[in-house]
């Protein structure tokens, strides 16, 4: 088994899990029915996502294990997510501005890993970014509308991005599996991505009439397993039946 | 939330992808054309690419008065003259 290749997965894997479980809290609580079905939407590719990095990861692993295995039977500590995505949903612009600062960096990431020496990787990478394309319209737009638009969204905005700001720079940490992929070509080297990330970023506050952010203090310790309180309670509610009843069929 | 006021009724019509043309296919409510267009991809088209979608604001549309129908599309019904029936279609013209 490739252990730094299975890891490297779980690193990419792990960020659409956890966002895409986050989203899924939302079904039914969204501000409209519209924004409702997007969410879902977005969620919903985010875990066809997952399940193509897990179904490979499980080749790879080459042992009995399965996508469902890899899911939810890991513990808190050994989920490798960025801490921005587990982050919880606390208003509609949290969301948005936690999606964002998201997708910006997702569309970058793909982008390179289509070039990835590894084919699957770069397919999963090839039919997502078409998806992620369409996660990034949708959240910059909200960016865009609740920034510039009443006092009260464009306050709420402002809060959310300068919250979550603390986590963007955790992107762009390398772990030693990451490194070595990247030397092989199969993965992406992810300190590159940071200028044009910031840059997308800034111009898209800067059109919704919002701060950026001066913060140079920030926040990590996802890549190595090392979460914010908020994740076990994640994978508490998203692991208990299967925890509850272990290999059972579904 | 004041959603009735600022989110309007919108039409879409979409053309699928071996489709001839655009279809009425449902309504929405959304806060302008491109809010409308991106619901309408998710509700409607699942996203299928390869299609196209219209999207109006329902009040731009003017319908005809069903009270009407009498002299608006009876007079044709029994006036054969008046359809276009009396002689053979070629078969390499499709789609009549």
């Amino acid at each position: 088994m490739n252990n730094n290749l299975y890891k490297y997965i779980l690193g990419i894997a792990d960020n659409s899990l956890i966002l895409g479980q986050r989203l899924g809290e939302l079904t039914g609580h969204e501000p409209s029915l519209e924004t409702d079905i997007a969410c879902t939407n977005i969620s919903l590719d985010l875990f066809g996502q997952v399940r193509s990095y897990f179904q490979y990861a499980a080749k790879i692993a080459g042992d009995q294990r399965t996508e469902d295995d890899i899911a939810m039977l890991r513990k808190e500590r050994e989920y490798v997510n960025v801490l921005l995505v587990e982050q919880p949903n606390r208003n509609f612009a949290y969301t948005m501005a936690r999606q964002f600062l998201f997708d910006v960096y997702h569309l970058l990431f793909l982008q390179e890993l289509q070039k990835s020496k590894d084919l699957t990787l770069a397919a999963i990478a090839n039919k997502s970014i078409k998806e992620v394309s369409y996660h990034l319209r949708f959240s910059t737009d909200w960016i865009k509308r609740l920034g510039d638009g009443t006092e009260e969204s464009k306050a709420k905005m402002q809060d959310a991005i300068d919250s979550l700001w603390t986590y963007t720079d955790e992107l762009f940490h390398q772990t030693e599996a990451d490194k070595v992929m990247v030397q092989e070509g199969i993965g992406v080297d992810v300190t590159v991505l940071k200028k044009a990330y910031y840059e997308k970023v800034n111009a898209v506050l800067e059109e919704a009439t919002l701060e950026i952010p001066e913060s140079k203090w920030f926040q990590k310790g996802g890549k190595q397993g090392i979460h914010t309180e908020h994740l076990g309670y994640l994978l508490a509610e998203l692991q208990y039946m299967q925890r509850a009843y272990p290999n059972m069929e579904w | 939330m004041s959603n009735k006021k600022n989110w309007p009724l919108w039409e879409v019509f979409v053309r699928s992808k071996n489709g001839l043309e655009h279809r009425h296919c449902g309504s929405l409510h959304a806060a302008d054309e491109e809010m409308a267009l991106e619901n309408a991809r998710d509700v409607y088209t699942r996203r299928s690419e390869g299609v196209s979608i219209w999207v109006v604001e329902s009040k731009h549309i003017t319908a005809s008065n069903p009270e009407h129908n009498g002299e608006l599309f009876e007079p044709a019904q029994d006036k054969v003259y008046r359809h276009p029936t009396f002689y053979d279609l070629p078969d390499e013209v499709k789609h009549m």
